[in-house]
C-alpha cells in the first residue's frame, strides 16, 4: 500500500515536471499544422463549414422531412465524431513518430500521446465556434441543458486518451493496425447517425448503433445542444462508463508496455 | 535518508538481454509460416551480465572497455533511456546527458524556440530557463542567428547550441561520451575548457572515454567493461594501465 502511494506520487511530481515541455508541444502541433497556410486557423473554421456544406447539398433534400435544422443536427454529430477520429489516428503514431526522441532521453512517453490528444482537441474547440455561428443564424432554440454539453465533451476527450494510449502502444508493435484503423473509423463513421437520422436504420440493424461507443457521446451531445433536453440517466452513465474502462485499459496497456517501446521503433 | 545524500547512482545487478532474430521475417505469411513451425528462433544477446557498482556525489567515474564492451546500453540505463531486463538504477538527482546533444531539436523552430523545447525535454520549468536562457545565447555566440529557424543552421552551429544549452543548465549528473569539442576551431576550444571545467566542477561525473591520458587525468576512478561484464573496477591509474597490459597482450 505504502509503496502503491509513493508510486502515485513520483507520478505526479513527474507530470508537473514536464507540464511545461506539454504546453510546448501543444504549442508546436498547432503553430505547425497551419504553417505556410494563407488562412492558416481559420481552417479550423472552415473545414466544418464546408463539409456541412456538401453534406447538405447531398443529404438535407433526401431528410429534409425527418431532420429539423439539419446544418445543427450534422454540425453536432460531425465536429465531435471527427474530434475522436483525428485525435486517435494522430495520436496512434505518436509514439513512433517520436522515436528520435524516445531513443535518445528519458522523458514520461505518455506526454507525448497527450500533446496530440490536446492540440487536437484545441482544434475542435475552435472549430465549435462554427456550431455556435450556425445556431445564431439558424435561431435554433437552445435550453439550460446545453449546460450539460461540456460535460459530454470532457467525458468524450477522456474516452479519446483511452483508445489513442491503447493505438499508440499496439503500433508500435504492430504497424498494419494503422491501415486497419483506418478502415475501422470510416466505417464508425458511417454507422455513428452523423448526417442521418438514426431511426431510419432498420430494427434489426439498430444494434449497430448500441455497439458504437462514439455515437452514445453524439447522441449526449446531442440531446443537450440540438434538441435541448436533459441528459437521459442511462446514456450519460453510459458515457461516463465508457471513457473509464477506456482510460484505465489504456493506461494499463501504455504503462506495462512503455519499457519496450524503444527495443521496437 | 543517509545513504542517499552519498551516493548519486547505485546500480545492482543490471543486465540487458536483447532478443536478436536469427533469420529476417519479412512478411506476414512468412512470419505465420514460421510461428506455426516453430521455426522462429531468436539468440539472446547479453549487453549487460549482472553489472554492480555505486557511485559517490561529487565522483567522476571513467567507463572504459572494447567497442561493444557495453558502455553505450549502461549509459543508456543511467539516463532513463533503457530499462534494464533485470536489476536496478537509482539516480539521485538530475542527469544532463551530454551524449544526446540537442535531443528533440525542431528544424521549423527557431534557436530561440528550440532552446525552450530541449531544456523542457529535459525536464526544466519556464522560469528555470528564462533565467538561463540569456546566458545559453551568449554562450552560444549564435547572436541574431537565435531567431533563425533551425533548419537554416550549419550542423556545427547545431551542435554549439546543443552544448550550450546542456552544459548551461546545470545538471547535477553529468554523463559524457568523449569529451569531443564541437563546432569550429575556437569553440571547440571553447567547449573542450568548459566540459573540462564542469568535470572539475564538483559534480557527479560518468565518463565514457578511449582516451586513457585524459581518463588518468580527470577522473578518480574507473569501470572497466569486458562483454557486459565488470572486468575490473578501482583507481583510475591502476584499471587503465591494466586494461592498456590486457590490450598489448590481445594483440
Amino acid at each position: 500500500m505504502g509503496s502503491e502511494m509513493k508510486k502515485y506520487i513520483t507520478y505526479l511530481k513527474t507530470f508537473r515536471r514536464y507540464t511545461f515541455l506539454l504546453s510546448l508541444l501543444v504549442k508546436k502541433d498547432v503553430k505547425k499544422k497551419y504553417k505556410g497556410s494563407f488562412l492558416g486557423i481559420l481552417w479550423s473554421l472552415l473545414n466544418p463549414l464546408l463539409h456541412m456544406l456538401i453534406l447538405m447539398l447531398v443529404f438535407s433534400t433526401l431528410f429534409e422531412t425527418s431532420i429539423d435544422n439539419f446544418p445543427v443536427y450534422m454540425l453536432c454529430g460531425f465536429l465531435t465524431f471527427n474530434f475522436f477520429a483525428s485525435s486517435t489516428m494522430a495520436s496512434m503514431n505518436s509514439v513512433l513518430h517520436a522515436s528520435h526522441l524516445i531513443n535518445k532521453i528519458y522523458i514520461p512517453k505518455y506526454i507525448i500521446t497527450l500533446s496530440t490528444i490536446l492540440s487536437n482537441f484545441i482544434f475542435f474547440a475552435i472549430s465549435l465556434i462554427d456550431l455556435v455561428l450556425i445556431m445564431i443564424v439558424t435561431k435554433a432554440d437552445v435550453t439550460i441543458h446545453v449546460l450539460y454539453a461540456p460535460i459530454y465533451l470532457i467525458l468524450l476527450f477522456i474516452f479519446s486518451c483511452g483508445i489513442s494510449l491503447l493505438l499508440a502502444t499496439v503500433t508500435v508493435f504492430f504497424r498494419d493496425i494503422e491501415h486497419i484503423y483506418g478502415v475501422l473509423i470510416t466505417a464508425l463513421h458511417f454507422v455513428s447517425a452523423i448526417f442521418y437520422p438514426p431511426d431510419i436504420i432498420p430494427d434489426k440493424y439498430q444494434f449497430v448503433l448500441s455497439y458504437n461507443p462514439v455515437y452514445y457521446f453524439i447522441e449526449g451531445f446531442r440531446n443537450s445542444v440540438y434538441l435541448g433536453v436533459a441528459p437521459q440517466a442511462a446514456n450519460l452513465l453510459i458515457c461516463v462508463g465508457l471513457a473509464m474502462v477506456s482510460l484505465i485499459i489504456g493506461v494499463l496497456v501504455f504503462e506495462k508496455n512503455q519499457d519496450k517501446f524503444i527495443l521496437h521503433i | 535518508m543517509g545513504t542517499v545524500d552519498t551516493v548519486d547512482i547505485e546500480v545492482k545487478n543490471v543486465t540487458m538481454k536483447f532478443r536478436l532474430a536469427n533469420e529476417r521475417v519479412d512478411s506476414i505469411k512468412e512470419f505465420i509460416v514460421k510461428t506455426l513451425k516453430r521455426h522462429l528462433d531468436y539468440t539472446d544477446f547479453y549487453a549487460l551480465k549482472s553489472v554492480s557498482f555505486s557511485i559517490r556525489k561529487g565522483e567522476r567515474v571513467a567507463i572504459i572497455g572494447h567497442n561493444g564492451a557495453g558502455k553505450s546500453t549502461l549509459l543508456k540505463i543511467i539516463a532513463g533511456v533503457l530499462k534494464p531486463t533485470e536489476g536496478q538504477v537509482t539516480v539521485n538527482g538530475n542527469v544532463a546527458p551530454l551524449l544526446e546533444l540537442g535531443a528533440g531539436f525542431d528544424q521549423e523552430l527557431t534557436g530561440a524556440e528550440n532552446i525552450y523545447l530541449n531544456a523542457a525535454i529535459l525536464g526544466k520549468s519556464k522560469a528555470y530557463i528564462d533565467s538561463k536562457y540569456d546566458e545559453i545565447v551568449e554562450y552560444s555566440g549564435l547572436g541574431d542567428f537565435i531567431h533563425t529557424p533551425l533548419k537554416n543552421y550549419s550542423s556545427g552551429m547545431r551542435a554549439r547550441l546543443g552544448f550550450s544549452i546542456a552544459t548551461r543548465l546545470d545538471p547535477d549528473i553529468l554523463i559524457v561520451d568523449e569529451i569531443l569539442g564541437v563546432g569550429d576551431e575556437q569553440f571547440r576550444k571553447k567547449s573542450t575548457q568548459t566540459m573540462i571545467n564542469l568535470m572539475n566542477s564538483g559534480k557527479t561525473v560518468i565518463l565514457v572515454s578511449h582516451n586513457t591520458e585524459q581518463i588518468k587525468e580527470l577522473t578518480d576512478r574507473a569501470i572497466w567493461l569486458h562483454k557486459g561484464e565488470v572486468k575490473e573496477i578501482g583507481d583510475s591509474h591502476t584499471v587503465c594501465d591494466n586494461y592498456l597490459a590486457f590490450l598489448s597482450s590481445n594483440q
